[in-house]
């Protein structure tokens, strides 16, 4: 068996090899940054828009010629598809590791992101999520690990302390979709509610791919809830929006940040009208303007959700390999850390366990067919847009 | 009450979808003894090819039921022309071969076929443009939308129509005849590839149907669509006795009562503090109208394979299957 394994390894090494000798080294010293995101799949937009954040970034960082350690660096972007599979997941990890990246931005999912966190801890390659915003992933102690984004137990007590302020409802429905970012996100919304005395009914289940809520919805029917909170993404939520409508359920719908995007519309057709959700941070027409030129022009289509997130923290990486004059990992990791960085979402700098301080949270309504931010809640205050863009100014 | 009967209603609906694909399954598997893994990719591309026409034609100000007609009715030839291509290039090559070579072939279909449609509609999730205004009637407290109607009522003429024709026609006749024994049907002057192709491309008609009511349904389309729609509907199948033809229907329809009333209750019945004294030995949980649930909603799906299991374990050949030990 031991054989078997140190035959495989050699193959493995003699094909790396190879494969090594085969590619023409780019002009000048060549640093390799990784992103993973599903580019298949039910949310495959939104991966391709996370790509899109990071491979800006990059593109920009070559034009602007850096030079690291005296060397003029070329910055190769390295994108992975994770199919939103925990599974595939570790196995582009592992791959990015091997290809020796500099750096990753990702992954999209935080069932994704948690179990690919460790293989890169071990490397000791610093990943940055966009997007991944379920609060086990900086909590597992990885040094490496950080996010530019809020955290569910952040964004949960945001729309649910909305909610429960705004709409007073009585009695509240959760449902979510099984994954680690529906339940953790359901989960901080139940005990948000509960502490502001609303009644929750017991938590429904569907599944990442479920587009038939309808015996769900109905059992619900029959308890008349006020409001209802669905933890999940919009290729589900958009479905349960439409049926629940369909079935005549009155009760105010909200979502997190998965189903807080324009294809609510889409989906659900006129019952989107009125949803609440929430995004962790600001929304997309709130970042940099010049983010938004850039992104438009290259892309020709305004981002999506989390790409300012991911240009972000593409371009802190860099920041902290031009800081630290190394893109070595261990080297520039320690500046990463204490990285005081103004992006296209705001001011960014991590605490002890790589989140992102302060980080604000917007809630959305759908008004006229347009998903608009009605309210950003920071620091367990909350505020109207219009106060908020005010401020900032 | 008004619950139990809105469940019934939605596991009618969606189980006379199920119903519509069964049918491409058995009868393939009636007279091939194939079982075609690649007819839900047929139903995908049913969905797919209606929801570019309807979304093309939506803004054209068309009444919207004539919108999804054309859109029916560009879907039906395509997917009847991927049935035939299906069997006249995969299929017919292997007619001689061990059952495993089709088989598994049909699933290479399958996997390429989504494939294709990955490459055409792309990855996404599609939205049905939302032409049809959906109206609820109330009726005994259950609402029913005009949809739910049109797709119940679509899926027993379809059914109807389907009857007819495997048992009043000439072809339908044929097609038995090739059922019981395609040697002897031959030398009866049968031609049996020509029997063959027209099951499959009926099958696939009715899988076209299927795919263009399944996405005004729900509303979405996505190229995997089919794989676990074709999953179910050949749990249909394998319930009512594949092969046989009101076998599948039946089939088909408990299938989507199961899983409607099963998601619907099956929180309910387990709930562990619903149970005197499994709730005093949960004694906190259970406290002040808590609740200790084992199987949430999100099982609904295992239910159309746990009825498989069951079904292939007490009663092989199906509720309506003949006990044909090598057919079942």
């Amino acid at each position: 068996m031991k054989h078997t394994t140190l035959g495989i390894t050699v193959l493995a090494a003699a094909v790396t090899l190879i494969s090594c000798g085969e590619q023409k080294p780019p002009a000048g010293v060549e640093i390799r940054i990784g992103h993973v995101g599903p580019l298949t799949g039910g949310i495959a937009h939104l991966g391709k828009d996370n790509e899109n954040g990071a491979r800006l970034a990059v593109e920009e960082a070559n034009a602007g010629r850096i030079r690291i350690d005296g060397k003029e660096v070329k910055f190769t972007f390295l994108a992975e598809d994770d199919q939103a599979d925990p599974k595939t997941g570790t196995t582009v990890a592992q791959k990015l590791v091997d290809a020796k990246v500099a750096g990753v931005v990702g992954h999209l999912n935080s069932g994704t992101s948690i179990p690919a966190s460790p293989i890169y801890a071990q490397a000791g390659i610093p990943v940055i999520s966009g997007s991944a915003t379920n609060p086990k992933l900086t909590e597992q102690g990885f040094k490496s690990q950080f996010r530019v984004v809020g955290r569910d137990d952040q964004q949960g007590p945001a729309i649910a302390s909305y909610l429960a302020t705004t709409k007073k409802p009585k009695l509240v429905a959760v449902i979510d979709d099984a994954t680690a970012y529906g339940e953790g996100i359901a989960n901080e919304v139940e005990k948000t509610l509960k502490a502001a005395n609303v009644k929750v009914l017991p938590r429904e289940k569907g599944t990442d791919k479920t587009t038939d809520w309808k015996a769900v919805l109905t059992k619900l029917r029959g308890r008349s809830p006020d409001a209802v909170f669905y933890g999940g993404m919009d290729a589900t939520g958009g479905p349960l929006l439409k049926q629940g409508r369909e079935l005549g359920i009155k009760a105010v719908f909200s979502f997190g940040d998965g189903a807080c995007t324009d294809k609510m519309k889409e989906l659900a057709g006129d019952a989107a009208e009125g949803m609440l959700c929430s995004q962790a941070g600001i929304p997309p027409q709130a970042a940099d303007k010049k983010f938004l030129e850039a992104y438009k022009k290259k892309f020709n289509m305004d981002p999506i959700l989390y790409a300012p997130f991911t240009y972000d923290a593409a371009n802190l990486l860099i920041a902290a390999m031009q800081k630290a004059n190394s893109a070595d990992p261990k080297k520039y990791l320690p500046d990463l850390q204490k990285i005081d960085f103004t992006g296209a979402t705001g001011k960014i700098a991590f605490d002890d366990k790589g989140d992102r301080k302060d980080a604000e949270m917007t809630i959305f309504t759908m008004q006229g067919g347009k998903l608009d931010p009605i309210a950003i809640v920071k620091g367990g205050k909350t505020m109207t847009y219009e106060e908020f863009i005010k401020g900032a100014k | 009450m008004d619950t139990f009967l809105q469940q019934l209603v939605n596991g009618l609906t969606a189980g006379s979808v199920y119903a519509v694909v069964a049918l491409g399954y058995t009868m393939v598997y009636g007279i091939i003894q194939l079982i075609n893994f690649a007819h839900g990719e047929v139903v995908m591309i049913g969905a797919m090819v209606a929801f570019t026409v309807i979304n093309a034609l939506a803004p054209a100000g068309l009444p919207p039921l004539a919108v999804v007609l054309v859109g029916s009715a560009c879907a039906i030839p395509v997917c009847m022309l991927v049935g035939y291509s299906m069997e006249r290039l995969a299929y017919r090559p292997l007619r001689g071969a061990p059952r495993l070579a089709p088989l598994i072939t049909a699933i290479g279909v399958s996997i390429l076929l989504q494939h294709l449609a990955m490459l055409v509609w792309s990855r996404n999730v599609l939205a049905f443009p939302q032409i049809i205004n959906s109206t609820s009637y109330t009726l005994g407290g259950a609402s029913i939308t005009n949809v739910q109607i049109a797709i119940i009522a679509v899926c027993i003429a379809l059914m109807g129509g389907l009857a007819l024709l495997v048992y009043r026609t000439q072809l339908g006749t044929a097609m038995r005849a090739t059922a019981q024994d395609p040697h002897v049907a031959g030398l009866m002057g049968v031609d049996v590839n020509r029997v063959i192709a027209a099951t499959f491309v009926i099958g696939a008609a009715l899988g076209a149907v299927a795919g263009v009511l399944y996405g005004t349904y729900y509303g979405v389309a996505q190229y995997t669509m089919g794989s676990i729609l074709g999953l179910k509907a050949f749990s249909a199948a394998v319930l009512g006795g594949i092969g046989n033809i009101p076998g599948a229907m039946l089939g088909g329809i408990l299938l989507g009562l199961v899983e409607a009333l099963g998601a619907g209750y099956i929180g309910d019945l387990s709930d562990l503090c619903a149970y005197g004294w499994i709730a005093d030995f949960l004694g906190e949980q259970c406290a002040d109208g808590g609740h200790f649930i084992l199987f949430g909603s999100n099982y609904q799906d295992v239910f159309a394979f746990l009825v498989l299991i069951v079904v292939l374990v007490f009663r092989p050949s199906g509720l309506l299957g003949e006990r044909v030990g090598d057919r079942a």
